[in-house]
């Protein structure tokens, strides 16, 4: 592990990529484990940067240690989804079992696994649902570094088998989908296929059966269940008491209108021909016939918003940038889904992920770009190694340009290459203007705005940013007809809005369904209220950056205008669900701690005012002038709101606010003492 | 802009730069703005702050500064923005038609008082020790926004243990009181270009840092100043501040070191300096500075000045001080029986690069009135001669082409024998910064040097020529721009001689011109030559920048004439981004020869031999001018070894140290009856002179520099002279004793005579200057604010003349002997020959000269880096320490000139450029070998010296030789008549006639039509 990097291999390989930098960074700890400053000399000089430059990214990223390890790596969630379900006990479990140990132990923030939190990675392999004990064990897999089993992969077909879809999902591997895959693929008559998932995380591991009736679905199974399900004649959609019956008759599935989901959990992944027999490419293939300008119209027609947050128009923001000057564009795919409560965007690219590349291929030939770039965070493993197939794979058939290829996307003379980058552990790179910072190779700080990055993006050339989301709808508006889109939704959010419900919640998962649905649906009758079984006391809507709803403001329904008019934030559309156990002034200082570790740090308010934030709350909390300090701490939050740079800084206002104002008791848990006051 | 130098000078800070900063004139579209209820109108583009500060409205902030690109971080200027939504930083919002803007409200006030209290909470309270006290834009905005009270309290998290970094000599870098606005990481990038500072961490953690070992020495910094100048706090500020407290007073002047002639304001308590500082408004460096001027100028009080006249008999008695009438009594006295011992021409003078326009004037002046001759030369001869020789052959005036700011707009820059962030650092700012933005770079150079590759540099080629193969090199690329037919025939057509064109054509497109046939000389792969010169032509706007890479060199005026030549081809001259600039090495370098310093030459670069400009002189002066040429330095050095040359004026040079060939320029100094120096130190020349003159410093002076751009910058004192004269008051004094009085009561009046007798300079006056800041030359009636551009639709001369320039190698080649081969340059820290820089904390960076030498050829000899090694031509033999490096090719070894312990010049030959025997420095054929042994001698003697007038007579020959026979007898005779002085011809002719020396044909015959014969 702490082997010399094959530096002049590595740089060898990158120096010739537009921001190769943060490639060559993540080479060198992935040979290394560790980024030493020697190598700084040589990476300025291959980059053609500064040495101070290399030591700004390096420093600036938590992914890029600059000193060997002491042992392996253990990560441990701490974000609002993984709080909500006890990760709190887990930590502190952790820190008592590592002490003295070599081995490193690290907090991140979401793994995208929000379903199934505590979440904890070790040895590069994700435990979920993880309980204090079974940390210690965790740990001392780690220390003992027991080899972990490849993840079986799907099958080739063999006449008389019968399919059987195990998924791949990170979500499904979390609580152990490969074992369960391991236990299938040898079993006579078993042709595995591993699939995306559902979104019915709580039913994970789900295995699905093709009949001739249609998919049947058995779960959640168990490794120890493969056995007995064997026996039942799984294969031929036998009785047994985890038989959940035809996916398409689930109630769950039932209650959606699946647009963007369309194949996710339903084809493999892998299988570029799958795509095809499934619908795909059908709408790359429509946009080359059509004129750029018709393309974009047909995208504004569709009422499609940026699924990211922002929700603006992304057929204006298409046409600003096939209209801007220059020949020089790109098409930028914002993948950094760091959102606590989020992994629509990981689900996609791990169950779908030739839609995001077709889409992505639409959006280019719209503007008239020749290069994209998918830029994916280093903590969804699972979805980069489904995109770099993929793209690999479209290369081979030509859907892409790839190295060594003739001609343009599909025969056309129409150039596209498509470039995967993989983050490094800072959440303000999700922010478009710092995840364009990222991409060129240095650190994620955020631009001042304008120049909007349509008009001056990466490189200072007009560049389409959108998340993978509003991207990879795109083959769908295209396949369908913008009306297909523009019919669903309410008002003017069209469409469908990609739910996640997770956190301490019965039944988490995605739920694609049209605008216009109440966050107590939500919650309360597809989310089955609790998985601790008590009672719901808040509800996060739109990640570490959105409010905290009580139960008496459940009642909203779900689109952008009515959630802007509540003073709310749709975010993503992630809903995480605490039950009553929830300290609220906990979650207020988190929102500030969160702000604290993963601002930039360029503007004022973000940068120092978290900081004072969490100071401020501790002083409240632990009753220190109290009263003084939370009109001290609401005037913060007015300057953080409104002076800070980007949303990082003036969204963290929105938990805190919410929390101080529904659920003002959790500040004043402690008696007033007038220690340590000031004045 | 009228000036009032009794008080400190505050630049007011617009907050952005202008929208387009490379437009000479305001932009034309204006938008309509109200700001807090009045309107006005402003260009497009403009911020919304520096809309509000041009109309009055100085809107808080802390991280903007009108130096740097808005970036938007403080969230001080926060303003309210009629439609639009929330609070827009004003800074990073650009002004709209009908816009309406507020910048006070309960509001916005709330907010930045919130933001203030933010930054005080994480910043120490010792104000009132503070070296920022007074200067410092935290206090100022604190106090702006009302700031009462912190109450976050001070007992949380902060950085207020962080130690100082005091490893930079100049200023202290405190981060303890950093509030991380990044201005000092931003002006590094976009203002210096080195990119030596970052933002390391995040978040809260964020912190200021140097390179990625912690300190600012260890860092890439080059101390240009830049962070410390924008630092808006106490965190990086000059240890003279820190020492001495706030300036009370500013003096606007001029930086006395390199040819790009910075702007500078001298903040002074009393007559005290205690920093410079760079003028924002200083046309040649816009605000920006480098370690030189910045900080290297303690040299002028230094300790080592010799502060009172001094004579002695001889050189090996002691000095003796004098009063300044005996000085001056005792000089006149000694040249005067000199000129009746030894006759009228056995004496002369030498001006210098780094005084005075006025000095050097006055200095001519003497020399050709009260000395009676022409033997007068600069020390211009050792670097640019050959630049003004050759562009006034191509467009007819002896200066570059373009101001600085030209650069801004090159599309493609071809950089031949010119480093200029070590030499014209602030220019090479300027330069890096159009690069930054997207513009092409062709360096040629036997070094890699840092603009080949260098942070967010990258040469698009580097022609790494061989030493001395110049001409070969330009010869080439113009063969590929003719053959390929990458001409622009409609420039040429309107612009140029078509006959010399068409000649120059057939010339340059022979084969044996093609980079293919000149590889074997040049080492340069005809492919990337090819290459190159596609570039260069494709371009839109090309253009050439040089240094003495160039003019140094037995062929430096042809390469002058070779670039002039690939120039008018391209179509590249006679508007922004293009032309053919000289980078000039010493501070008035332009200025020296623009005064009339040449042997050959009065001011204005008009001929001694045109009866009606001696005329004009004449009268005005009342003293007959001599015809015709006198001698040049290294004649009379050649003079002095022969005993016909005895006395010697030498103002503001080391020739002992600069010089080539130091034994033999040794041998010449020994030879005189007087050398008299007037110099701020005892230099190497010094030390072997017979009266000393005590100099002046630049912060002394008053008069004016002219750089390399042709700006005629105003030097103003900020102290009383240190010796009780200004030095041009001195060379009238001495030239009254001698019987020629000049009578100016000021240098004002030197500049008024200067401009009565010089049409270039017809419109140029102190009151002119001190109202406008400073204007280019020409100017006169026809253009009364000067010049920036020249040869603007016409060329100065009429048509631009395309000369053939053959490829003649040098006579120094490598051998078995010597068969490495020797270039030489400079470093930022050093200057010239390090008499300043040397008496400065700059040693620090460069304590002393080191041979560089390639891997290979070190491996091959047993030497590694630090070894002590001897270098040896045939002239001479220094010890230096070795240092191993791949910057040069295999073959070339490279050392500066800066130390005299080195001396570099103990090596370098008599070869010189055969049109203005400027030194071939950049070529001699040397040996290295581990260890450390004796200097050689090897003293010039008669027959050595008629020789070396064959040789030079057989160099010019040589350059006319591919033209028809007759005319090449025309050329040479006229170029031997207009340049040669006259005793230099009568010995020519009779070393032909002794017949001891091969002579070449032309030489014979050109010399029997001398108008001027023995």
């Amino acid at each position: 592990m702490t082997a010399q990097p094959d530096i002049d291999a590595i740089l060898a390989e990158y120096a010739s990529w537009p921001g190769g930098l943060m490639p060559a960074l993540h080479a060198i700890q992935h040979q290394h484990g560790w980024v030493s400053s020697e190598h700084v000399p040589a990476l300025a000089d291959a980059f053609n940067v500064s040495v101070a430059e290399v030591h700004g990214v390096i420093s600036f990223y938590s992914d890029f240690r600059t000193e060997a390890p002491k042992g392996p790596l253990v990560q441990l969630c701490r974000a609002e989804a993984c709080a909500a379900r006890g990760a709190k006990a887990v930590h502190e479990r952790a820190i008592a079992e590592v002490a003295g140990q070599p081995i490193d132990l690290e907090d991140v923030f979401c793994l995208g696994l929000c379903t199934a939190g505590p979440v904890i990675t070790a040895q590069g392999r994700v435990h979920s649902n993880v309980t204090p004990d079974e940390v210690a064990v965790i740990i001392g897999h780690a220390l003992r570094n027991d080899a972990v089993p490849p993840a079986p992969a799907s099958t080739a077909r063999r006449p008389d088998t019968i399919t059987v879809f195990v998924p791949i999902d990170a979500a499904a591997r979390a609580v152990g989908a490969d074992d369960v895959a391991a236990g299938l693929v040898d079993a006579p008559g078993v042709h595995l296929v591993r699939n995306g998932s559902r979104g019915m995380l709580w039913l994970e591991p789900m295995v699905e059966i093709d009949t001739p009736q249609g998919r049947v679905a058995y779960g959640p199974v168990g490794v120890a269940d493969v056995p007995g399900l064997l026996e039942a004649d799984l294969l031929h959609g036998g009785e047994h008491p985890l038989r959940l019956g035809l996916v398409d008759d689930l109630p769950w599935m039932r209650s959606q209108q699946r647009y963007t989901f369309r194949r996710v959990g339903v084809v493999d992944p892998r299988d570029p021909d799958d795509y095809e027999r499934n619908g795909g490419l059908v709408g790359l293939r429509r946009a080359l016939t059509m004129q750029p300008t018709d393309v974009v119209a047909e995208v504004t027609d569709s009422g499609l918003r940026g699924r990211g947050g922002a929700a603006f128009p992304t057929g204006i923001k298409l046409r600003t940038v096939l209209e801007a000057a220059g020949t020089t564009k790109y098409i930028v795919c914002n993948a950094d889904e760091g959102d606590s409560g989020s992994f629509a965007d990981r689900m996609l690219m791990e169950g779908d992920p030739f839609m995001l590349v077709e889409g992505m291929v639409i959006a280019g030939w719209a503007v008239g770009a020749n290069d994209g770039y998918v830029y994916i965070r280093s903590e969804y493993p699972d979805a980069i190694e489904a995109m770099r197939a993929a793209i690999a794979a479209a290369e081979q058939r030509g859907w892409l340009n790839g190295p060594g290829s003739v001609g343009g996307v599909l025969g056309t003379d129409f150039v596209f290459r498509l470039h995967l980058r993989v983050g490094a552990g800072a959440y303000i790179c999700g922010e478009e203007t710092a995840l364009l910072e990222s991409l060129e190779g240095r650190r994620g700080v955020v631009r001042a705005k304008p120049p909007l990055p349509a008009l001056e993006g990466l490189w200072g050339k007009p560049t389409v940013v959108n998340n993978v989301l509003s991207l990879g709808t795109l083959p769908a508006i295209l396949a369908d007809g913008a009306a297909s889109y523009a019919a669903l939704g309410t008002g003017r959010s069209r469409g469908t809005q990609v739910v996640q419900l997770a956190g301490n919640v019965a039944r988490g998962g995605i739920i694609e369904t049209p605008f216009g649905i109440t966050v107590d649906e939500v919650v309360n009758v597809l989310g089955g209220g609790t998985a601790s079984g008590r009672s719901v006391r808040a509800v996060q809507v739109g990640g570490p950056l959105g409010a905290y709803l009580s139960t008496d403001h459940l009642d909203v329904p779900v689109d952008y205008e009515a959630f802007a008019a509540a003073g709310l934030l749709l975010g993503h559309g992630s809903f995480v669900v605490f039950d009553d156990t929830v300290d609220m002034a906990a979650m207020a200082r988190f929102a500030m701690e969160f702000c604290a570790v993963e601002s930039c740090g360029k503007c004022t308010p973000c940068r120092i005012g978290s900081t004072r934030g969490v100071e401020l709350i501790d002083k409240i909390t632990a009753g220190i002038d109290r009263e003084q300090n939370i009109d001290t701490l609401l005037d913060l939050c007015e300057v953080m709101a409104d002076a800070s740079l980007c949303a990082m800084g003036g969204f963290t206002p929105l938990p805190v606010r919410s929390a101080l104002s529904q659920f003002t008791d959790d500040f004043h848990r402690t008696s007033p003492s007038t220690e340590g006051s000031h004045s | 802009m009228t000036l009032s130098l009794s008080m400190l000078i505050d630049d007011h800070d617009l907050g952005t730069p202008a929208p387009d900063r490379r437009l000479r004139e305001p932009a034309q579209a204006t938008v309509e703005v109200t700001i807090d209820g009045q309107t006005f109108s402003v260009a497009e583009g403009t911020s919304v702050m520096r809309a509000a500060a041009l109309c009055g409205v100085d809107v808080p902030k802390l991280c903007a500064t009108d130096r740097l690109d808005p970036f938007g971080s403080c969230r001080l200027c926060l303003v309210e923005i009629e439609g639009r939504k929330g609070t827009p930083a004003s800074c990073t919002t650009p002004v709209a038609q009908g816009m309406q803007v507020t910048t006070q409200s309960p509001k916005l006030e709330r907010l930045r008082r919130g933001v203030m209290e933010l930054y005080i909470s994480d910043h120490p309270l010792d104000c009132l020790t503070c070296a920022a006290n007074g200067d410092c834009e935290l206090q100022d905005m604190s106090g702006k926004v009302g700031l009462r009270d912190v109450r976050y309290g001070y007992e949380g998290d902060n950085h207020l243990s962080l130690g100082k970094d005091t490893s930079n000599p100049y200023f202290t870098f405190d981060s303890s009181k950093c509030i991380v606005c990044s201005r000092c990481v931003r002006a590094c990038e976009e203002v210096q270009g080195t990119f030596a500072l970052t933002i390391e961490g995040r978040g809260f953690g964020s912190r200021v840092a140097a390179g990625f070992k912690g300190s600012f020495f260890d860092s890439d910094c080059v101390s240009c100043g830049a962070c410390v100048q924008v630092c808006p706090t106490a965190t990086l500020t000059e240890n003279t501040v820190i020492e001495m407290g706030q300036p009370r007073r500013t003096v606007l002047t001029t930086c006395a070191y390199c040819g790009v002639g910075c702007s500078f304001k001298a903040e002074m308590q009393g007559e005290t300096v205690v920093r410079m500082t760079p003028y924002k408004d200083g046309g040649a460096n816009e605000g920006h500075s480098c370690v030189k001027g910045r900080f290297a100028w303690g040299y002028a009080t230094h300790q080592d000045r010799q502060l009172e006249p001094m004579i002695r008999e001889s050189i090996t008695d002691e000095w003796r001080v004098v009063s300044w009438q005996e000085a001056i009594d005792h000089t006149a006295a000694r040249l005067k029986d000199i000129q009746a011992r030894h006759g009228n021409g056995a004496i002369g003078g030498i001006t210098s690069s780094r005084t005075t326009n006025e000095e050097v004037f006055a200095v001519q002046k003497m020399i050709r009135t009260a000395f009676g001759n022409n033997n007068v030369d600069t020390c211009a001869r050792v670097c640019h001669s050959p630049t003004g020789f050759g562009l006034s052959q191509a467009f007819g005036t002896s200066a570059g082409t373009q101001d600085f700011k030209s650069v801004e707009s090159a599309d493609v820059i071809l950089l031949i024998g010119a480093n200029p962030t070590d030499a014209h650092p602030v220019f090479a700012s300027r330069m890096k910064k159009r690069l930054r933005e997207g513009a092409d770079i062709i360096v040629v150079d036997p070094r890699r040097i840092d603009l080949v590759k260098t942070a967010h540099v990258r040469a698009a080629h580097h022609l790494q020529l061989r030493p001395g193969t110049n001409v070969a090199v330009v010869n080439a690329l113009a063969h590929v721009v003719v053959t390929e037919d990458l001409v622009d025939h409609r420039f040429v057509q309107e612009r140029c001689d078509p006959a010399e064109f068409a000649a120059w054509a057939a010339f340059v497109s022979q084969p044996e011109n093609s980079p293919e046939s000149l590889e074997q000389h040049t080492g340069v792969p005809a492919a990337e030559m090819r290459a190159a010169a596609r570039l260069f032509a494709g371009a839109g706007n090309g253009a050439i920048y040089y240094g003495l890479g160039v003019t140094e060199h037995s062929q430096g005026s042809t390469m002058v004439m070779g670039m002039a030549n690939l120039a008018m081809a391209t179509g590249n001259l006679g508007r922004d981004g293009v032309g053919v600039n000289p980078l000039r090495g010493q501070n008035n370098v332009q200025g020296s020869c623009d005064m009339g310093s040449f042997p050959h030459e009065l001011s204005g670069y008009r001929h001694v031999s045109d009866p009606n400009v001696r005329a004009l002189f004449e009268g005005l002066w009342g003293h007959a001018i001599q015809p015709e040429p006198g001698l040049r330095i290294p004649n009379m050095f050649d003079a002095a070894i022969d005993g016909h040359f005895k006395g010697l004026f030498v103002q503001g040079e080391d020739i002992a140290q600069s010089d080539p060939n130091t034994v033999h320029v040794m041998a010449a100094l020994t030879s005189l009856e007087l050398l008299v120096v007037q110099d701020l130190f005892i230099n190497e020349t010094a030390k072997v002179a017979h009266v000393f003159l005590p100099g002046t410093s630049f912060l002394e002076k008053d008069g004016t520099f002219t750089n390399a751009e042709r700006r005629i910058n105003r030097v103003r004192p900020a102290m009383r002279a240190k010796t009780g004269k200004q030095e041009w008051e001195v060379v009238c004094e001495l030239a009254a004793a001698l019987g020629a009085p000049m009578h100016w009561n000021d240098a004002a009046e030197i500049m008024d005579e200067i401009a009565a007798l010089t049409p270039t300079f017809a419109g140029v006056s102190f009151a002119k200057l001190d109202e406008v800041g400073s204007v280019q030359w020409p100017c006169n009636d026809a253009k009364p604010m000067g010049t920036p551009i020249m040869h603007e639709g016409v060329f100065v001369r009429g048509k631009g003349r395309f000369t053939v320039t053959p490829y003649v190698p040098t006579d120094e080649k490598s051998t078995r002997k010597f068969p490495l081969l020797l270039t030489t340059g400079r470093i930022l820290s050093q200057y010239n020959v390090g008499a300043q820089t040397r008496r400065t904390d700059n040693v620090r960076w460069h304590g002393e000269d080191v041979l560089e030498i390639h891997p290979h050829d070190a491996e091959e000899r047993g030497i590694r880096t630090g070894d002590e090694v001897t270098l040896a031509s045939r002239v001479g033999t220094t010890t230096l320490h070795a240092v191993v490096s791949d910057r040069m090719a295999q073959g070339v070894v490279y050392t500066t000139f800066h130390h005299p312990v080195s001396g570099a010049n103990v090596v370098t030959t008599e070869n010189s450029d055969w049109a203005t025997n400027c030194p071939e420095y950049k070529v001699t054929a040397v040996q290295v070998s581990p260890g450390h042994s004796a200097a050689t001698v090897e003293i010039d003697h008669p027959e050595h010296r008629l020789g070396a007038l064959v040789r030079m007579a057989n160099q010019i020959a040589r350059q006319m030789a591919a033209d028809p026979h007759a005319d090449a007898v025309a050329a040479t005779a006229y170029h031997l008549d207009r340049f040669w002085e006259h005793e230099m011809r009568a010995d020519l002719v009779r070393a032909i006639d002794a017949g001891t020396v091969t002579v070449d044909d032309i030489v014979v015959e050109a010399v029997g039509r001398l108008s001027v014969t023995a």
